[in-house]
């Protein structure tokens, strides 16, 4: 059976020039960068080389990209970083309702382990911050707002600019988890007033655990592991030097598709939810009608449960994803349908289906061929009314 | 939920051939006209609920009709367990377990029985209730 993968913000496949070009650093490059002689050199040039593919893709300096094993330890690098970095300066930590965990957990962890003054301000339905909700809630300690930029289950593209701007008139960090939106929608740092901005090669065609931190010149931030004192310190370890210019080239290809590549998923994304829409009548899209990541369909089907949809999907050909994990026998529906105001019912029927590069209209056709009997039938056997 | 993948996708390919088979080929679905018995179980952490309906005929369970809210596994296993009580004596109907239910599926992904178990608190709440209005 053909499969057609819709869930590219969970992960995407690795671009063929992406693959080759890391194969040819395994295969021919065995120096550690830090190394003075021949091996050591060369390797340090394919790092420093994907540095400034990483800068010039976020209109950053090259001394400004710091890699890391990807989002996740970006976010933890960000937040960890910060907090312990201006101490003196406060202890006050804002953030969204709607975060990834990496941030959301780690804002969490601060409060609770080390006494950060922790506020997480809600969503409004569409799942959107302004940044009049994000000034209200500062105070003179506040050190650091962490708002992330597209979300990864609903879409929902942040004020973020708007956002840093109260934070720069106030010298607060602003971190940004642009995770989902480096490689789909312009970034610019000369425009975008963010010092601190986290990035994950995996989510645009590049290779799984590597991703960067961007940290603006000036910005105050400790390590969080110590070690031999690579990246200027800011996170030792031995480079990843083939995943690092996997990063890069991955960056540089998203740069250079970026502009046809999203207006042709965005086309897709909106044929998916004019379909569910005309199909399913009743179905809830969540996340904002237009201010949304150019490739993310998600909705709420009520009367079904997200993972009985994801494995019928999957059992029809389809990979999709559900905010309700429901791995366990205590699975809590998502947090982020859950902001949006939904019911714990409602939000239960989350499904998020994620374009990408491969994906072509047939696939969106077939999708919408399959979807609506499985949302009748799982709705048939809860008994709730179509 | 775990993270980014805290999307939470679980293949199918965690279910057993006779979990997916109950899952898409349900037995027992709806609700028994005018029931002499209806019971409910529901995990109020995930939000999953079943509801069983009974026709006891002599101390016989002669029919049992399930609904299920919920994930592959409740559903699979209020169909399992409605087919093993069907022509039960409502003793025997009563002493099925989740073991029961994990046998027919040929077993649950380890943090899915309490989904079973689910479906066997309903099958009782809907056993008693038939007890009582007897």
């Amino acid at each position: 059976m053909k499969r057609v993968y819709l869930d590219h913000a969970a992960t995407t496949p690795v671009d063929p020039e992406v693959a080759e070009a890391m194969s040819r650093v395994l295969t021919q490059t065995h120096g550690n960068p830090s190394s003075v002689y021949a091996e050591g050199r060369s390797a340090r040039a394919l790092v420093d080389q994907a540095r400034a593919e990483v800068a010039q893709a976020l209109g950053a300096d090259e001394s400004e990209i710091v890699f890391t094993s990807g989002g996740t330890e970006a976010d933890n690098l960000a937040l960890r970083g910060t907090f312990v970095a201006r101490k003196a300066d406060g202890d006050g930590i804002v953030t969204t309702a709607i975060e990834h965990h990496a941030v959301l957990d780690t804002a969490h962890d601060l409060a609770e382990r080390h006494r950060a003054r922790l506020t997480v301000l809600p969503v409004d339905a569409h799942g959107r911050v302004t940044a009049a909700d994000v000034e209200r809630v500062l105070d003179e300690r506040t050190v650091l707002v962490s708002v992330m930029h597209g979300n990864n289950e609903i879409g929902t593209l942040q004020p973020i600019a708007e956002i840093g701007l109260v934070c720069r008139s106030r010298a607060i960090s602003f971190h940004t988890d642009a995770v989902q939106t480096v490689g789909a929608v312009p970034f610019d740092v000369a425009t975008i007033p963010v010092d601190l901005v986290s990035v994950n090669a995996h989510k645009f065609y590049g290779p799984k655990g590597v991703g960067a931190l961007y940290i603006r010149k000036g910005t105050r931030i400790a390590t969080v592991q110590t070690g031999g004192g690579q990246e200027r310190g800011r996170r030792t370890g031995t480079e990843n030097v083939a995943g690092i210019v996997g990063l890069g080239v991955a960056m540089r290809l998203a740069q250079d598709r970026r502009g046809t590549e999203s207006r042709r998923q965005a086309a897709l994304r909106d044929r998916i939810v004019q379909g569910v829409r005309t199909r399913i009548p009743d179905a809830i899209l969540t996340g904002h009608p237009t201010e949304r990541l150019p490739n993310n369909a998600s909705f709420c089907f009520p009367g079904t449960q997200g993972e009985a949809l994801v494995v019928s999907l999957d059992l029809a050909g389809f990979a999709g994803s559900s905010g309700s994990a429901c791995t366990s026998g205590n699975t809590e529906p998502s947090h982020v349908i859950i902001a949006l105001g939904l019911d714990r019912a409602t939000a239960q029927g989350s499904l998020r289906l994620t374009v990408g590069r491969e994906t072509t209209e047939a696939d969106v056709d077939a999708l919408l061929e399959a979807l609506p009997p499985i949302v009748a039938r799982l709705r048939s056997i809860s008994a709730v009314p179509a | 939920m775990s993270r980014e993948a805290g999307e939470g996708r679980q293949g199918s390919t965690e279910y057993s051939a006779a979990c997916i088979d109950h899952f898409t080929a349900p037995r027992n679905v709806g609700a028994v006209d005018a029931p002499d018995g209806s019971g409910s179980d529901a995990n109020p952490s995930c939000g999953d609920r079943t509801t069983i309906t009974l026709r006891v005929r002599e101390g016989r369970v002669v029919e049992a009709r399930f609904r299920t809210f919920g994930c592959t596994a409740a559903i699979a296993s209020a169909s399992a367990l409605t087919e093993l009580a069907g022509g039960q004596t409502v003793a025997d109907a009563q002493r099925l377990s989740p073991s029961d239910v994990l046998r027919v599926l040929g077993g649950l992904p380890p943090r899915k029985e309490a989904c079973a178990l689910m479906a066997v608190g309903a099958l009782r709440a809907a056993l008693l209730d038939a007890k009582v209005k007897a």
